[in-house]
């Protein structure tokens, strides 16, 4: 792979754009892997990475139905931070957090991590008092976090409206370092740097039906044929009840569509991002000047990729509450992308009943910023490490056993 | 937006009248049963992507919960039954297996 840098770009500059390489291949796959990722998104793409480069395991074939990316990696409001409540999902996300910080120096891919800052604005007296509970939790676990009042959430973010009526700003959790990235980018740069590694990865292939013997996992078939491992990962979000089907068991999981829109271009009027999770809905300012607007989940279950139009509603009108400023613009577009929610609203890494199979999943509605950390820790699984302490309280046992990472009380809405 | 037939007051209900309440028929178990029947029943859901039958409160309307088959894929609505019945209805059963021929049926 040729690196990309500064004297690459003046290079090709010089002679009209022509050396650039394919950023990554398109190979035919291999008739066994010694690890088979399902799902091309940022965390499938993750862990084939974090695979190859920390634990030496290169004969990985990353396995994607639709296009790198397509799913909820290309879909979400690219929101990156780590002020959570239980000491268990600060661990990953906070590791997470510090890989964004240096991802594009390690994967020599611009992903345009953008520690902006992040607002999580405390609307009633009970979100007060738990978000204060989050900042000191944050701090005891090394989280860089602080509670400021009203008047310097109107400092931070001047457009806001502290006055109310219906829910007045009575203060904020600040995450300083907390902020954006380039969605797509972050999945590029992965597939990139894996490819280099090594890994293959197959788009428009899905994996249909997993074949077992008496040992577990010694296969899959795809599109395109029978492919054999010892070790098969499912990373595929929303659809993780269908492959957790192909191998036999089910998962305490349900998949919903959560939407977001953004609004047409405008001058920069806000720097950073803030949430407003009693109303419902979070906002930020991209590079191009749309606003990206993240809003509810739908309460059923929904493969469809669009949501419903109330949400939309919802959503613009509890936002133009606190920003005034936006209630004249045009909506450019909206989409949806299907979240698999567990019911303790944090995520599951962990071993199967089915032996060989390990599954990735339940990130719910805030996946994007646990990509790296996820990455990590998934390899960490399934290359059988030394430590493995940032997968293990994530496992599949935890509901059976009443160990839940509650962060669904925590937030008290869907993140 | 979903509309249903609510078998209890026959009333077409929007979706925004209505409040989801998840997957239907599953069986609840009790104190005594296994740890792994227990805990699948609390936890454990199919979460299909095609044909599947959910619990729906008729919450802005006659306030009662009634039955609906629907495909989570293509949000069609193949019908609706009382929440009092223990399997769902074989002319409904048979409706779905016209409209999905490979549909598995019905399974607990």
């Amino acid at each position: 792979m040729k690196r990309y840098s500064v004297f690459s770009l003046f290079r090709e500059a010089m002679r009209s754009n022509e050396g650039w390489e394919k950023a990554w291949e398109s190979p035919k796959p291999k008739s066994s892997y010694d690890v088979i990722v399902v799902g091309a998104g940022g965390h499938g793409l993750a862990t084939a990475y974090y695979l190859a480069k920390n634990h030496g395991i290169t004969n990985v074939g990353v396995f994607e139905k639709g296009w790198l990316g397509g799913g909820n990696t290309g879909r979400n409001t690219t929101i990156i931070r780590s002020n959570y409540l239980q000491e268990e999902s600060t661990a990953i996300y906070e590791k997470s957090r510090s890989l964004y910080e240096n991802l594009s120096q390690d994967l020599n891919y611009n992903i345009m991590f953008s520690p902006r800052g992040v607002m999580m604005l405390c609307q009633t007296e009970h979100e007060l008092r738990a978000m204060k509970r989050t900042a000191h939790a944050n701090r005891l676990h090394g989280v860089k976090t602080e509670l400021v009042g009203p008047h310097r959430v109107k400092d931070i973010v001047p457009i806001i409206n502290i006055n109310g009526p219906r829910f007045p700003v009575l203060g904020g959790l600040w995450q300083p370092r907390g902020g954006t990235a380039r969605h797509d980018a972050v999945a590029w740069g992965y597939a990139r740097a894996a490819t280099d590694l090594g890994v293959d990865i197959i788009e428009k292939c899905a994996v249909t039906a997993v074949i077992k013997d008496k040992n577990g996992v010694s296969g899959v078939e795809t599109d395109q044929g029978t492919i054999k491992t010892k070790k098969l990962c499912i990373v595929v979000a929303g659809h993780s009840g269908e492959l957790a089907n192909m191998c036999g068991f089910r998962l305490p999981v349900e998949s919903v569509a959560l939407q977001a829109l953004v609004s047409e271009p405008i001058k920069p009027v806000i720097n950073c991002v803030v949430m407003a999770n009693t109303v419902h809905g979070y906002m930020s300012q991209s590079d191009k000047g749309e606003l990206v607007i993240g809003g509810g989940a739908d309460g059923y279950n929904n493969f469809t990729q669009r949501g419903s139009f109330q949400h939309v509603e919802e959503t613009v009108t509890a936002l133009i509450e606190t920003f005034p400023i936006i209630s004249r613009l045009k909506n450019l577009r909206q989409w949806g992308g299907i979240v698999d929610m567990t019911g303790d609203r944090s995520p599951i890494i962990s071993k199967t009943p089915v032996e060989g199979a390990f599954i990735n999943c339940g990130w719910g509605t805030g996946g994007f910023k646990a990509i790296p950390g996820s990455g990590w820790a998934t390899a960490e699984l399934v290359a059988d490490a030394q430590t493995q302490e940032l997968a293990a309280p994530f496992s599949l046992s935890r509901f059976k056993e009443g160990r839940m990472i509650d962060e669904s009380v925590a937030a008290a809405v869907a993140h | 937006m979903l509309k249903f037939e609510c078998p209890n007051c026959k009333f077409i209900a929007d979706e925004t009248e209505l409040s989801p309440g998840g997957e239907a028929h599953i069986t609840r178990e009790s104190g005594s049963s296994s740890d792994k029947k227990f805990s699948s029943y609390l936890f454990e859901r199919k979460n299909p992507r095609g044909v599947h039958f959910e619990r729906w409160l008729h919450q802005f309307g006659c306030g009662k919960w009634f039955i609906a088959a629907r495909c989570t894929f293509t949000m069609e609505v193949f019908g609706t039954y009382s929440a009092q019945t223990l399997k769902p209805p074989g002319a409904l059963l048979r409706k779905i297996k016209s409209r999905r021929p490979e549909w598995e049926g019905f399974l607990k």
